[in-house]
């Protein structure tokens, strides 16, 4: 039989980690009943999670690669910037809907007990599938530009997603966790990730910004989109460096978020 | 199954105590900017206050919801938890389901715990009541396997068995009430934490649920903690109760024992005036709800036959367009007897509860409620939009023995209302 001891809570432990496994069922019920309310009541569903970065593609092919002619290194803009934006619309959109995930489900963490975590863990779920739907139309393009991938690009992709996700949730959870007792987050972060957006090489090629793009390097979503269009159009070597780091900086990262959000764990009840 | 293991404890529970301070902070929740704005008008001063906070020496208000609460519950017993409004029993149903840690003390607990400390509990309005079982059971701590293997008897218990397919948001109160609480019923739970659960709900439906939890306790072996205003109830279910004042543990023993203690004329006060913690996250809440006769003496006892007046004092640290507050009177048996608005009687609807501190005093004419137990609630609300504040379960009972349907029939005569109607007979030619 199952014991439990309840106790003052003093700081994190590895059983956390236990108990988010034994919970595991639970986020996959969350991003269920996400992704079944997301789409009720609107007219094109699921679609949405395509037309997204479609209109996106379209929009800043027309204008950055058509007018203002930003340099891709080669590639075609439209499956340029489309693949660029397949990351970041994972990454930003995770990152927004993990910030929320403590606020947003108040009225259950007042209620309820299961691991804090599984929350965050769900949004970042949901996300990955808008992430699957969106590849297959880079699947589309590229079969349309006629580009084959680098083989590379199957070892290669799991390093990247598990950057992105990392970076995600890292970076949610510090933010969920501020966002308990400071709602400014909600505000602040849409500004934030728009920003974000400039400082990555989403819509013009890392070598634009010449002996600065180390700078860019410090942002792990830099590593990711790099790696991802040199393994899937071959237009330069993947940068293995440039990788480790962002791998390393995630993890210190995510490594940072756990500690925040399990401190704040201990009131969010009390004060959500 | 050894000897031992039936002899077990289900819950110990070891001087536990939950401490709350109390910040004097006006507004809302923090922001980010009234932090920063304290800084710049006044370094020095938020410098020494930090400092002071490091140190502890802090002159912050402490305020213990629980202290020094022990209790040992054995496997399979039932046991109640009684006490007026801010006695403590929500601080300790949360420390027990996990919710909230504690500030100081131990909890061992021996089996699976679920707490229906409020049943619908994620549910979702746009899915439909079987989509809901699955995740209202996932989240109550139920693997899908053992969803998918109790289904059917949760929707046979539910009655809702037509309209399974249908989303929740079209089902009616009570519907939803009797599908989230099969849920909760089937999740066969070594502890079982169940708190006001069964003031809602049709009469028939709160018999079956008494029943079902009657018999998870006795045939299963399981042990049920059971929190209520409903003394009739707790004496029907639990052999043994606690008695909670102040967050402290007054009275543990024999239920009848502790329900008199809770209803003797020294706990007449602690029944009639309930102070409410204020919360700092909330812009309007209702403080203290008073209850008064007609000499305005604290008590929960009235005379049927005299009027009596029932105080709400409120706090709004923020106007909110469309607040209003609303009380309302259920009976024993959980059906709304009355829902009255402040605009009911002045016919003026007002935009909202203006700002500040304000008493509302509302009188119950004489002669209008008859001989029982009845319970009141307040809310502070957008109609038809959202609850701000929500109060509930202030009981208070009626003796008729004054009336003069009382000196003919005793104190069995039948209705909710006792309003003297006009009997106008005449001869027939």
């Amino acid at each position: 039989m199952k014991t439990t001891v309840i106790k003052p809570k003093k700081t994190f432990s590895l059983s956390d980690f236990k108990e988010v496994w034994q919970y595991r069922e639970l986020a996959y019920f969350f991003a269920w009943k996400d992704l079944k309310v997301r789409y009720k009541q609107t007219f094109v569903g699921v679609a949405w999670a395509v037309f997204q970065p479609f209109i996106a593609m379209v929009v800043f092919s027309v204008f950055f690669g058509g007018f203002l002619e930003v340099p891709s290194d080669g590639i075609p803009y439209p499956i340029f910037v489309y693949s660029g934006l397949l990351f970041w619309q994972f990454f930003s959109s995770a990152l927004s809907d993990t910030s929320a995930s403590l606020v947003g489900n108040a009225s259950l963490i007042t209620k309820v007990y299961f691991p804090r975590l599984i929350l965050p863990i769900a949004g970042v779920v949901i996300k990955f599938v808008d992430f699957l739907i969106g590849a297959v139309i880079l699947a589309g393009l590229m079969v349309y530009y006629g580009f084959i991938p680098d083989p590379i690009i199957f070892a290669v992709l799991p390093l990247l997603l598990l950057i992105t996700f990392a970076a995600a949730i890292g970076g949610g959870l510090f933010l969920s966790a501020i966002n308990v007792k400071y709602r400014d987050v909600r505000y602040v972060l849409p500004y934030f990730i728009q920003m974000l957006l400039f400082v990555t090489p989403v819509i013009y090629p890392a070598s634009i910004a010449g002996k600065w793009s180390f700078l860019l390097a410090l942002n792990p979503m830099t590593g990711v989109i790099k790696a991802s269009r040199a393994a899937l159009f071959g237009s330069a070597p993947i940068n293995w460096e440039l990788l480790f780091i962002s791998l390393i900086s995630v993890f210190v990262l995510l490594i940072v978020g756990i500690i925040f959000f399990k401190k704040t764990e201990r009131y969010f009840a009390d004060v959500v | 199954m050894s000897y031992k293991y039936i002899m077990e404890n289900a819950i110990e529970i070891k001087n536990v105590g939950k401490k709350y301070n109390i910040t004097h902070q006006k507004g809302g929740y923090v922001s980010l900017r009234d932090v920063i704005m304290n800084i710049l008008k006044s370094p020095f001063k938020h410098a020494k206050q930090k400092a002071r906070k490091v140190i502890g020496k802090d002159a912050k208000e402490e305020f213990w919801a629980l202290k020094g609460v022990s209790l040992t519950v054995k496997k399979g017993e039932v046991i109640g938890i009684i006490g007026a409004n801010g006695a403590g029993k929500s601080t300790l149903l949360k420390v027990l389901s996990q919710i909230t840690p504690p500030t100081e003390g131990e909890i061992i607990l021996n089996g699976r715990i679920a707490s229906l400390l409020e049943i619908g509990t994620g549910f979702h309005q746009e899915l439909t009541g079987r989509e809901n079982v699955f995740l209202n059971g996932a989240i109550l701590g139920m693997t899908k396997k053992e969803i998918t293997e109790r289904f059917d008897d949760i929707v046979e218990f539910s009655g809702v068995k037509k309209f399974i397919d249908t989303p929740v948001k079209r089902y009616s109160s009570g519907m939803y009430v009797k599908l989230a609480f099969a849920v909760a019923a089937h999740m066969e739970p070594d502890i079982l934490i169940v708190d006001e659960v069964l003031a809602v709900g049709d009469a028939e439906f709160r018999k079956k649920s008494l029943g079902k939890l009657d018999e998870v306790s006795k045939t299963e072996g399981r042990t049920i903690l059971f929190v209520s205003h409903n003394m009739a109830m707790v004496e029907d279910l639990c052999n043994r109760s606690i008695l909670l004042e102040h967050g402290k543990v007054k009275l543990i023993g024999e239920t009848k024992k502790v329900i008199g203690e809770y209803l003797s004329k020294s706990n007449e006060k602690n029944r009639a005036i309930h102070n409410f913690r204020i919360d700092q996250h909330r812009d309007n809440q209702v403080t203290k709800i008073s209850l008064l006769n007609d000499r305005n003496e604290p008590t929960s006892n009235f005379d049927s036959t005299k009027q009596f007046t029932v105080d709400i004092e409120y706090l709004v640290k923020q106007e909110v367009k469309g607040t209003m507050l609303s009380f309302l009177i259920y009976t024993a048996d959980g059906n709304k007897l009355i829902h009255s608005d402040s605009f009911n009687y002045s016919g003026v609807i007002p935009e909202s509860l203006e700002a500040g501190n304000h008493k509302t005093k509302i009188t119950i004419p004489a002669n209008l409620l008859n001989a029982g137990d009845y319970y009141i609630e307040t809310i502070i609300r957008i109609p038809g939009f959202s609850s701000l504040d929500h109060r509930e379960n202030i009981q208070f009972s009626i003796s008729g023995e004054n009336s003069l349907q009382g000196d003919v029939y005793g104190k069995n005569y039948e209705g909710i209302l006792s309003i003297p109607l006009e009997h106008k007979t005449e001869e027939i030619k």
